[in-house]
């Protein structure tokens, strides 16, 4: 064979290749997930389900003696059930990149064999983003039927408008594939758990996920803050497309800053990812 | 067209950072079809930099290497396919079992699902591995996870294998297996690369072998031709009844074609040779006259020439 016919073929081959060595890295993954999907499940569910028992089937229920109630009123849950699909697709997220990516660079370098696939580097980290917003996108929804079914008063979501719904649902998750893979890609492997404590906590709970952004109003300078948080933008984005009548920003601004947060977070992750394996 | 499959032009490798470390000083290889070609050198020399750039994994500061002609810092994606990493280190995807780590391999290279699993198939059972196809990567030994990379390294056919000090922490056993797996890749028409600091490795395996240190090319040729123009020397030991008369035999020695020097010992005569071929006859016959009890031949080896070389220091 001449490195003529070569060069040509390959030339010929190329887009297929690229699409099936894509293909190949999601059923890869694909397969991963299919023999762990019991703890999947468990790990994307129980928060969600403590939440919404704790907080719309406990307390409503109890005596209007404990403060805690008053605020966790009969209409908390459907203030809840847009911010716990943020907080689902965030974990899903999280876990779905940052920690696989920091034992695969980690002492194993299992990602190696991935890397060596013949399709640019920063296909295999767009593939690993790609497949982390599909479990986001199954997370986010098993928390619907929970808040059906849990809260003392139930909750329905609103889906008057599908397009929104899928819009923010994928940006979200693509998002928050995103934000894990700057993670799993900057932070040094052993400090993973402490990057939990210190960014991935705080953000989620300052996240509009409890609350809509309107009710900072009166503490303005968080409410400003927080615009910085790509969070909110989930919680919100959410809020709009499920429980449209709770109050939330405007669908243009909401749309505006996941763009803007995907495309920073996901440059900054793939220049990671490029910086761990090539050197 | 030629015959070269990896060409390094220039090469060079500098390492920015607190320590500015020069990896590579300017290193020119060719590698041709069908080949084992042997990188050796101490630690520290530059072999895993020279690897990690035909690789794509590591980007040269100047110079380039072609893969069957294709640039790989231009185009990487396209030059993977024509190349077989087996690292240093066990690499092996331990969220999927042994035939999975074979099998999702070939997918990456765009195989279809049929072809996959005939190709794994085919590769466990040329590796001796069947048995272990359900088996998870931790639970293998270090000889058997070797082995399965070096088959999922071919598993995609490529053109060149490069083998990472591929004998590193293996036992004998396992070395030789090795061995005999890198020799059955050249039936294959697979040209192989492979890094050492075993003298031994080199010398039984590769067809040509380079010396590298420091970053520079230092020798190359045949192992035969490096010891032969390295000065490495053949002994031959003899031990005499007699010792009485034995510089003049020494001398005597010196006088024959092909002897390079010959000394006395406590116990008779050390000869040292270019070569032995038809010289052995001569030297049986001058010292039998001393009463030649005892004779022992030490063949040359990669390690003289290496030590030449590259020096006594120790390295990091």
């Amino acid at each position: 064979m001449s490195n003529l016919t070569q060069s040509t073929g390959r030339t010929q081959i190329q887009k297929p290749q690229f699409f099936r060595a894509f293909y190949g890295l999601f059923l890869r993954d694909l397969r991963v997930l299919s023999r762990e999907l019991a703890p999947f499940v468990l790990r994307v569910g129980m928060q969600p389900l403590l939440f919404l028992f704790v907080f719309t089937f406990i307390m409503p229920r109890m005596s209007g003696g404990n403060p805690m109630a008053a605020g966790a009123g009969p209409a908390f849950g459907t203030v809840l059930l847009p911010g716990l699909m943020a907080v689902a697709i965030m974990f899903s997220g999280i876990a779905g990149v940052a920690l696989p990516l920091s034992t695969e660079f980690g002492i194993t370098r299992e990602i190696d064999d991935r890397v060596m696939c013949p399709v640019p580097v920063w296909a295999v980290a767009l593939e690993k983003v790609c497949f982390s917003a599909v479990q986001s996108i199954i997370s986010a929804l098993i928390v619907i039927p929970m808040a059906i079914l849990i809260p003392a008063k139930p909750v329905y979501p609103d889906f008057h408008n599908w397009a929104l719904l899928i819009l923010v649902l994928v940006m979200s998750s693509l998002l928050a594939g995103a934000m894990g893979l700057a993670i799993g890609s900057t932070v040094n492997p052993k400090q993973i758990g402490l990057v939990f404590s210190i960014v991935v906590v705080p953000i989620t709970f300052l996240g509009c996920v409890y609350y809509p952004w309107s009710g900072l109003s009166k503490i303005h300078w968080l409410q400003i803050a927080v615009l910085f948080n790509p969070i909110v933008y989930i919680s919100e984005g959410l809020r709009a497309a499920v429980t449209p009548s709770v109050e939330h920003m405007p669908i243009w601004a909401i749309l505006l800053a996941l763009t803007i947060f995907l495309v920073v977070l996901g440059r900054f992750g793939v220049r990671g990812f490029l910086k761990r394996v090539i050197s | 067209m030629t015959d070269t499959i990896v060409q390094i032009q220039a090469l060079t490798k500098i390492f920015e950072g607190k320590q500015r470390v020069t990896a590579l000083d300017g290193i020119d290889l060719e590698v041709r079809q069908g080949e084992i070609f042997g990188l050796l050198g101490p630690n520290g020399a530059g072999k895993t930099t020279t690897i990690g750039i035909c690789t794509t994994r590591t980007l040269p500061s100047s110079g380039n290497v072609k893969i069957a002609g294709i640039d790989v810092v231009g185009h990487p994606a396209q030059a993977r396919r024509l190349i077989g990493v087996v690292p240093q280190f066990n690499t092996l995807d331990r969220s999927l079992t042994i035939f999975e780590n074979l099998y999702f391999h070939c997918r990456y290279f765009g195989f279809s699902h049929s072809l996959s699993k005939t190709r794994s198939e085919e590769l466990l059972e040329q590796f001796l591995l069947a048995e272990r196809a359900k088996a998870y990567p931790a639970q293998l030994s270090g000889g058997l996870a070797q082995r399965v990379q070096i088959a999922r390294a071919i598993a995609h056919r490529p053109t060149v294998l490069f083998l990472d000090e591929p004998s590193a922490g293996l036992d004998p056993q396992s070395r030789i297996a090795m061995w005999t797996a890198v020799q059955g890749l050249r039936k294959e028409g697979i040209t192989v690369v492979l890094t050492t600091h075993y003298m031994e490795e080199a010398d039984e395996l590769s067809d040509r072998v380079a010396v590298v240190d420091h970053g520079k090319l230092l020798a190359l040729g045949t192992p035969q031709a490096l010891k032969d123009t390295y000065g490495a020397q053949t002994v031959i030991h003899l031990k005499l009844r007699n010792l009485g008369g034995s510089e003049a035999v020494a001398e005597e020695m010196r006088q024959l074609p092909g002897v390079q020097n010959a000394e006395l010992t406590g116990e008779g005569l050390r000869v040292f040779a270019a070569n032995v071929d038809g010289l052995l006859p001569a030297i049986i016959q001058t010292s039998a006259r001393l009463g030649l009890r005892d004779i022992s031949i030490t063949e040359p080896s990669l390690e003289t020439v290496f030590i030449h070389l590259t020096g006594r220091d120790l390295r990091e």
